[in-house]
C-alpha cells in the first residue's frame, strides 16, 4: 500500500538526513538547513492545493507575514525568539483567515489572482514603510537561533520532521479526508453534511500557521529579513513549483521537491546564471510528463 | 394521516429575470417513491436543488419532517436528513471505495483524526447492500460507470436520510443493472423513507414510482400515477405537441443520389459510459433531417462525432470524402458547420463581431451580402447590432448562433437543441425562420431535438435516437403513431 510505502521511504530518507551531518560540510548543512524550511512551506501549501483544492498563488504572502512579525518585534522590542514565533505564526494565522474569505466566495481564477495581489500588498507595505520595515534592502536581527552549523541544521531538520509528520498524519486523518472530499466537489461534500466552509477555514489556518513558523525560524537563521528572501512572488513560485514537482497531495512530496530545487541549484552553481534556466527546465519536463510528480512517478498505476 | 416527509410549497426560484420555478408544491410522504419528471429546462433539477439547499429559494417553503430548512446551507439541510444521489461523481484519486463509503459515515468535525472502529463494518456492509462488496478495494477510476453511480448511492445509504433525491436514476445503464437500481430504489421506500426521484420522462421511471409529478417551464402541469400523467394531455402536449404538425416536402432527393453526409456505425465511449453505439445515418443533399431524443441519448455526441471534436470509431462521409482524421476546423471549413446547444457565442464581443467572425473567409461585398439576407432572417438581429451578446436574451442569442453558423455559407448545418430553454413565443419565431431557410435555400440541415413538436414540422425525415442507438427511422407523418408512445 501506498501509504506505508511513502511513510517507510521517509523513515530512511531521515535517517539518512540525521546522520548527514557526520560526513558533510558545514556548507552543504547551511544550504540543507534553508531547505527544509522552504519545505515546510511548501508541505503547508500542499495542504491547501492538494487536499483544500485551493490554488494558492502567494504561498510567500503567509510565511513573509510570519517572518516580518517575528523579524520586527525582536529587532525593536527584543522580544525573545520563541515569543517571536508565536507571534509570527499568529499574525500568519489571521493572514490565512483574511485570504480564506475570499478563498469561499470566489470561483477558479479568481481566488489565485486575489493570492496573487496580496503578495504584491504585502511586499509594497514593506518597502512603503522602510523606516520601520528596513524596505528593499532589509532588517537586521540582533539575536539568532545558533551560530552553530550543526545546531541549526539539527533545528531546520527537527522543525521539518515535526511539521511533516503533523502535516501528513493530519492528511491521512478522519479530518483530512473529509477536507480533501470538499476539494474535489464542495457541493457533494456539503451533501453529505460536511460544513465545507468550516473544514476550508481550518485548512487556511493550518497552512498558514505552518508558513509563518517556517517563515520566521527562517529569518533566525539568516540573521537577517528581506523582501527577496521571504516574500518576493520568485520565493512562493519556489515553493509551488516544489510542491508540484514531489507529488500533488502527498505532503511528503513537497519536502521532497524542496531539498531537490536547492541541491540541484547548488550542483549546477558553476553554470552561473543557466543554472536556473537548467533547474526550471527539468522542473517543467516533470510537471508535463509525471504530473504525479517524484513520488506519483514512483507508485504503480491502477494500484491503491 | 401520516405526516409528510418532505413538503414543499410555494416554491420559486428566479435567475436573473428567468423564473426557473413558478409556485410548486409537492410532497412525499414516509414508504412512498415520487417522480419529478420534466423536459430539459422545465426547472425540475432547480427544484431538487432548492431542496437540497443547493441554490437558494427566492420563495416558498421546504419541510423536511416538520423543520421549515429553506434558505440554510447544504450540510445542515444533509444533516436535517436528506440525502441526493449525484447523476455524476467526483471520486478522489486516492481512495478505495470503501474508503468513499467510510468518508460518507464520518461526522462533521475538525478534531476526529481516525474513524471509530464500527465505521469499518458498516462501510462492508452498505459495499455488500449495493454490490460493490467485490470491488471495495479498488480505485474508482478503476470502476464500470454502473459501479461509479452504485458507490453514489452508497454515499447516500452511508448518512441514512428519510429523504432521498436522485437524480436521473438510470441515465447511462443497461436493463439489467436499471432492475438492480430499480430494487436498491424500492429498498429505500420499504424502509420508511421519502423518496424523489427526477428525470426526463414518465416512462424510465413509471414501474417504480408511486406518484408523478410533472413541469413544464417551471410550472406544474400534471400530477398522479404514473398512468393519469402519461394519458393528461397536456403531458402529451408538451411531449409529442398537441396534434404533431408535420410538412414533410416531397423527397427532393431522388433515391440513389448521393448523400451528403453518411454516417457508418459510429460509436463512441467517454471512458466507462458507452456514449454512441453503431449509429448510422444519411443525409441526402437539400434535406432536413430531425434527430430526436430524450436528453442524454446522445444527440450532442453524434453531432460532435460527426465534426470530429469526440475521437469516435465507424467512418463519417461527408460529399464523398472520409472526414475521419481531419481537424474540426478543416471539417467546419468544408462547409459542414455546427451549431452548438451550448451556443458557444462570444458574450463580450457585440453581436456584429460575432456574425463577422463566421464570414472571415468571405471577401467584403459577399460579407455584407450574407449579413443583408441574414438580417432579414432575423430582424431582430439588426437592432441588436452594437450589442455585446451576453446581453441578449436566450431567443436572441440563439439566433445569432444560428446566424453566425449560416455566415459560414454551410453545405450542411447541425443544429443542436436550438430550443433549449426558449419559450413558447420565441420558438415560434425560430420555427419561421427555419422554414424559410427551408423554402428558399437549398441548405441541408440535421436538427437534434428532444421538442418533437418543434422539430417534426421541419422534418423531411426522422431519427430517433435512444440510449446511444438509433431505434426508429421514418417520415414525420408515421412518427406519431409508430415513435410516439415510446416517447413519453
Amino acid at each position: 500500500m501506498l501509504k506505508s510505502r511513502n511513510f517507510w521511504l521517509a523513515i530512511i530518507a531521515l535517517i539518512v538526513l540525521y546522520l548527514l551531518p557526520l560526513g558533510v560540510s558545514g556548507y552543504v548543512l547551511g544550504l540543507l538547513t534553508v531547505a527544509y524550511y522552504y519545505a515546510v512551506a511548501a508541505m503547508a501549501w500542499d495542504l491547501l492545493f492538494g487536499f483544500a483544492g485551493e490554488v494558492n498563488f502567494g504561498p510567500s504572502f503567509l510565511v513573509g507575514l510570519g517572518a516580518y512579525t517575528a523579524a520586527m518585534l525582536n529587532h525593536y522590542a527584543g522580544t525573545p525568539i520563541w515569543l517571536c514565533l508565536i507571534a509570527g505564526a499568529a499574525a500568519a494565522v489571521v493572514g490565512g483567515v483574511v485570504l480564506a474569505v475570499p478563498a469561499l466566495r470566489l470561483r477558479g481564477p479568481y481566488f489565485g489572482l486575489v493570492t496573487l495581489v496580496a503578495v504584491l500588498l504585502l511586499q509594497n507595505m514593506i518597502v512603503l514603510f522602510s523606516g520601520l520595515t528596513g524596505g528593499e534592502i532589509g532588517l537586521d536581527i540582533p539575536e539568532v537561533l545558533s551560530i552553530d552549523d550543526h545546531t541549526n541544521y539539527w533545528y531546520a531538520l527537527g522543525f521539518m520532521t515535526i511539521s511533516g509528520g503533523l502535516l501528513w498524519g493530519l492528511s491521512k486523518s478522519s479530518a483530512g479526508l473529509i477536507l480533501q472530499a470538499s476539494g474535489q466537489d464542495a457541493t457533494e461534500a456539503a451533501a453529505l453534511g460536511f460544513n465545507v466552509a468550516k473544514h476550508k477555514l481550518a485548512a487556511f489556518c493550518i497552512s498558514a500557521l505552518f508558513s509563518g513558523l517556517a517563515g520566521g525560524m527562517l529569518v533566525f537563521y539568516l540573521g537577517t529579513v528581506s523582501v527577496g528572501t521571504v516574500v518576493d512572488i520568485a520565493i512562493g513560485v519556489q515553493f509551488i513549483i516544489a510542491a508540484v514537482l514531489g507529488g500533488r497531495r502527498t505532503i511528503l512530496g513537497a519536502a521532497i521537491g524542496s531539498i531537490f530545487l536547492i541541491v540541484a541549484g547548488e550542483i549546477l552553481r558553476p553554470l552561473g546564471e543557466l543554472s536556473t534556466f537548467v533547474v526550471s527546465a527539468v522542473a517543467l519536463l516533470v510537471i508535463l510528463f509525471f504530473p504525479g510528480g517524484f513520488l506519483g512517478a514512483l507508485r504503480p498505476r491502477g494500484q491503491g | 394521516m401520516t405526516q409528510n416527509l418532505l413538503e414543499v410549497t410555494g416554491l420559486v426560484k428566479r435567475f436573473g429575470g428567468l423564473v426557473a420555478v413558478k409556485d410548486i408544491s409537492l410532497s412525499v410522504a414516509p414508504g412512498e417513491i415520487l417522480g419529478l419528471i420534466g423536459p430539459n429546462g422545465s426547472g425540475k433539477s432547480t427544484v431538487m436543488k432548492c431542496i437540497m439547499g443547493i441554490v437558494r429559494p427566492n420563495a416558498g417553503s421546504v419541510r423536511i419532517g416538520g423543520v421549515e430548512v429553506a434558505g440554510w446551507p447544504t450540510h445542515r439541510i444533509a444533516r436535517q436528513g436528506v440525502g441526493i444521489v449525484f447523476q455524476h461523481s467526483h471520486p478522489l484519486p486516492r481512495q478505495t471505495v470503501l474508503e468513499h463509503i467510510e468518508i460518507a459515515l464520518l461526522p462533521d468535525s475538525l478534531l476526529k483524526l481516525a474513524a471509530d472502529r464500527h465505521v469499518a463494518e458498516r462501510a462492508r456492509a452498505i459495499a455488500a447492500r449495493v454490490g460493490l462488496d467485490k470491488v471495495m478495494h479498488r480505485l474508482p477510476r478503476t470502476l464500470p460507470f454502473a459501479d461509479l453511480r452504485r458507490l453514489e448511492l452508497a454515499k447516500a445509504i452511508a448518512r441514512n436520510p428519510e429523504v432521498v433525491l436522485v437524480d436521473e436514476p438510470f441515465a447511462g445503464l443497461t436493463s439489467g443493472e436499471v432492475a438492480d437500481f430499480s430494487a436498491l430504489i424500492a429498498s429505500f421506500r420499504a424502509e420508511g423513507h421519502a423518496v424523489l426521484l427526477v428525470d426526463h420522462n414518465v416512462k424510465s421511471v413509471a414501474a417504480l414510482v408511486d406518484r408523478v409529478f410533472a413541469m413544464y417551464l417551471g410550472e406544474r402541469i400534471a400530477a398522479g400515477s404514473a398512468a393519469q400523467v402519461m394519458s393528461d394531455p397536456k403531458v402529451r402536449q408538451v411531449y409529442l405537441g398537441g396534434g404533431i404538425e408535420v410538412a414533410a416536402r416531397p423527397a427532393k432527393a431522388a433515391e440513389g443520389a448521393a448523400p451528403l453526409l453518411s454516417v457508418d456505425k459510429l460509436s463512441v465511449s467517454y471512458g466507462k459510459a458507452q456514449a454512441l453505439e453503431d449509429v448510422s445515418l444519411h443525409v441526402a443533399p437539400s434535406e432536413f433531417v430531425s434527430v430526436v431524443g430524450l436528453n442524454g441519448a446522445g444527440k450532442t455526441t453524434l453531432f460532435n462525432a460527426i465534426c470530429q471534436l469526440v475521437p469516435s470509431t465507424g467512418t463519417v462521409r461527408f460529399g464523398g470524402a472520409a472526414l475521419g482524421g481531419r481537424t474540426a476546423a478543416q471539417v467546419a471549413r468544408g462547409g459542414l458547420v455546427q451549431c452548438p446547444e451550448s451556443r458557444e457565442l462570444f458574450g463580450d464581443m457585440s453581436v456584429r463581431e460575432n456574425l463577422d467572425l463566421g464570414g472571415q473567409h468571405l471577401s467584403p461585398a459577399e460579407c455584407a451580402r450574407q449579413l443583408d439576407w441574414l438580417f432579414e432572417l432575423f430582424p431582430i438581429l439588426r437592432e441588436r447590432q452594437g450589442q455585446a451578446a451576453r446581453t441578449l436574451s436566450g431567443g436572441e442569442q440563439q439566433m445569432l448562433a444560428i446566424a453566425r453558423a449560416l455566415m459560414m455559407q454551410p453545405k450542411l448545418l447541425i443544429l443542436d437543441e436550438p430550443t433549449l430553454g426558449l419559450a413558447p413565443v420565441i420558438l415560434e419565431q425560430l420555427s419561421k425562420a427555419l422554414e424559410r431557410l427551408r423554402l428558399t435555400t437549398d441548405i441541408t440541415v440535421l436538427l437534434g431535438e428532444q421538442n418533437v413538436t418543434f422539430a417534426l414540422p421541419h422534418a423531411d425525415r426522422v431519427y430517433v435516437l435512444e440510449h446511444a442507438r438509433i431505434v426508429w427511422e421514418g417520415s414525420p407523418a408515421r412518427f406519431a403513431a409508430e415513435a410516439g408512445a415510446a416517447y413519453l
